[in-house]
């Protein structure tokens, strides 16, 4: 039995965050009217000239910065020449030979939980190019309708080397990849309108062999789990062929996301001959190192900075500091919580870190998933200056872990039910609520004494069993007191008078 | 380097271009010709010399990302040849 490896090679198209488009002054706003937001240069009429927007090329640079790539100081627009309707010039304007950004990498969390591993993927580069127009097939006449908004729209294509072994990587990846385009602001991330789109280049071969096999490139992925499963599907018909006796042809495919297959869209034979050549109307695009600084200067802290940070000075594993990094508001709030929750005078130790990551990463993380893909990641129910209170509140000893969750429920319900328009709760309802409602923990030696002096005096039965040595008898008393305290009362404290009076 | 009358066709369908058999090869003539030109360049020695992707020595000027063009599509769609709903109309295509 031959053990196939899988090699993927992936391309994004991210479209850049610029209100304008990447060689006109049309707007690039979604969802307009068809063609209302198509001028003349878009259309490609006579005797128009592009002009390169600023911003566009800013976010290049500023990408190029994120991964570690070497922004060009010289690069080159070219013509990419074919036809079709949706593409009035005859010609897509974008960059070959020498592209804005080259090389860099990306180094991702692949797995999750005890399985995790890290991988770099490096990048082979990026380009700024315009998008086409869209078409559109439905009936008109034995006619296709052409909707030209959409072209000219700045779009980065990112080019990754051969590098991932697995649908796991290759989605690893698109999500750390889409983490960092929305977090250095450059693209605002969102598949269902195609801002971020994947292309997939998948081949197998036998374990060990050193050449690559023939590779089918599967189009136009826009959701991350479209991805795994026409990476998986790819896979295994290609397999299927080799073992049955056929070769692999070089195509372009399509995946259809409802029969969970690809089909060929175009073979190599048909393939387009783009006949790149540098753009007379553009010139050469000059990066200044000065430029480039500015930008640098102007960059929040990077994934993999804070990830490091994380672990060093809050002292969290590996693990929990790239969950707090998956994107830039997470890891924020989570900062937030921490400080929030400092007792005074406390500095900050790893037991506070610990417990702010867990409630950030279990019941925060909890909430967010309640809502499905679209909640958005930013839009927080309870804020971190809340939830920090609240565990400030807990650590003082003033209420239990119990109350602390369920006044956060509370809170991020309150939330939710306004449509996450404004935060539940604040940090004066959290004592408020504590007060109000006589929430606050039995801390007093002498009080709980009282409790477990009376549960033991009702449940000679559970003392007898404890004695005769059943553990379980002991966990029966501890549920007695806190039922008898109704839950106010300080867990830790319970447990030691309890184990001090039985063993007396 | 001379390009076979293939070769030409293969150039002009890229190019949307229809041209009879008698057509290419003149055209194969022309383009052979500036080849040749080429070649006569080629002799000229350009190690150490930047390739230059302009004729002028300039670089690219920039614009700030401001929208300034209005909405002119009832302008623009009244010399196109067919339209509705907003589209513009042409002939079928599906790849």
């Amino acid at each position: 039995m031959t053990q196939w490896e899988v090699v993927i090679g992936i391309e994004t198209h991210a479209q850049l965050a610029t209100v304008s488009k990447i060689f006109s002054g049309a707007s690039t706003a979604f969802g307009a009217e068809p063609n209302t937001q198509a001028c003349a240069v878009d259309l490609a009429l006579p005797g128009v000239l592009p002009v390169l927007n600023r911003k566009a090329v800013d976010c290049a640079i500023r990408f190029g910065l994120a991964i570690g790539a070497r922004v060009a100081e010289k690069s080159v627009f070219e013509r990419k020449n074919y036809f079709y309707p949706d593409l009035p010039k005859g010609y897509q304007i974008s960059q070959f030979e020498l592209p804005v950004v080259q090389g860099g990498s990306l180094t991702v969390q692949v797995g999750s939980g005890d399985k995790t591993y890290e991988k770099t993927i490096n990048l082979t580069r990026a380009h700024l190019e315009e998008d086409a127009g869209k078409s559109l097939h439905e009936d008109f006449h034995g006619k296709s309708g052409i909707d030209l908004n959409r072209a000219g729209t700045p779009l980065l294509e990112i080019v990754t080397e051969p590098d991932m072994r697995s649908s796991d990587e290759a989605v690893a990846y698109a999500r750390a990849l889409h983490a960092l385009v929305r977090w250095i602001g450059i693209c605002d991330g969102n598949m269902q309108e195609g801002s971020f789109r994947c292309d997939a280049n998948v081949s197998v071969r036998p374990k060990g062999q050193a050449e690559f096999g023939t590779r089918r490139e599967i189009k136009n992925l826009n959701s991350f789990r479209f991805l795994k499963e026409a990476i998986d599907y790819e896979v295994h018909w290609q397999i299927n062929e080799i073992e049955e006796g056929r070769k692999i042809r070089q195509a372009t495919v399509l995946f259809d996301p409802d029969s969970g297959e690809t089909r060929m869209m175009r073979s190599k034979e048909d393939a387009h001959d783009y006949r790149y050549f540098p753009d007379p109307d553009l010139l050469p695009l000059v990066i200044s190192s000065e430029w480039i600084g500015e930008v640098k200067e102007d960059m929040w802290e990077l994934p993999n900075d804070r990830k490091s940070r994380f672990e060093r000075e809050y002292g969290l594993s590996s693990y929990d500091a790239s969950l707090l990094n998956t994107n830039y508001d997470i890891g924020n709030y989570f900062e937030g919580v921490v400080l929030h929750a400092l007792v005074s005078g406390e500095r900050i130790g790893t037991e506070l870190s610990k417990l702010a990551a867990n409630w950030v990463i279990n019941e925060v993380s909890a909430k967010m998933n309640q809502e499905g893909d679209g909640h958005p990641m930013w839009k927080f129910g309870v804020s971190s200056e809340t939830l920090g209170h609240l565990l400030r509140r807990m650590r003082e000893g003033v209420i239990g872990a119990k109350t602390a969750k369920e006044l956060f429920t509370e809170f991020w319900e309150e939330a939710r039910a306004n449509n996450y328009a404004h935060h539940g709760g604040h940090p004066g309802k959290v004592d408020e609520l504590v007060e109000t409602r006589g929430l606050k923990q039995i801390s007093d030696t002498g009080a709980i004494e009282a409790l477990v002096d009376e549960v033991l005096t009702a449940n000679p039965g559970n003392v007898a069993e404890f004695k005769a040595g059943k553990e379980k008898a002991f966990n029966a008393l501890v549920g007695q007191v806190m039922k008898v305290a109704k839950g106010k009362a300080n867990p830790q404290q319970v447990n030691e008078l309890l184990k001090k009076k039985l063993a007396g | 380097m001379s390009l076979t009358l293939e070769q030409v066709q293969r150039i002009a369908l890229l190019a949307r271009i229809e041209i009879s058999e008698t057509e290419a090869q003149t055209t194969r003539g022309h383009l052979n010709g500036i080849f040749e030109l080429i070649e006569q360049m080629q002799a000229v020695d350009t190690r150490g010399v930047e390739p230059m992707a302009h004729a002028q020595e300039l670089s690219q000027r920039l614009r700030a990302d401001v929208v300034g063009e209005p909405d002119r599509r009832a302008a623009y769609q009244a010399v196109a040849p067919e339209t509705e709903a907003g589209l513009y109309l042409v002939p079928k295509v599906i790849e």
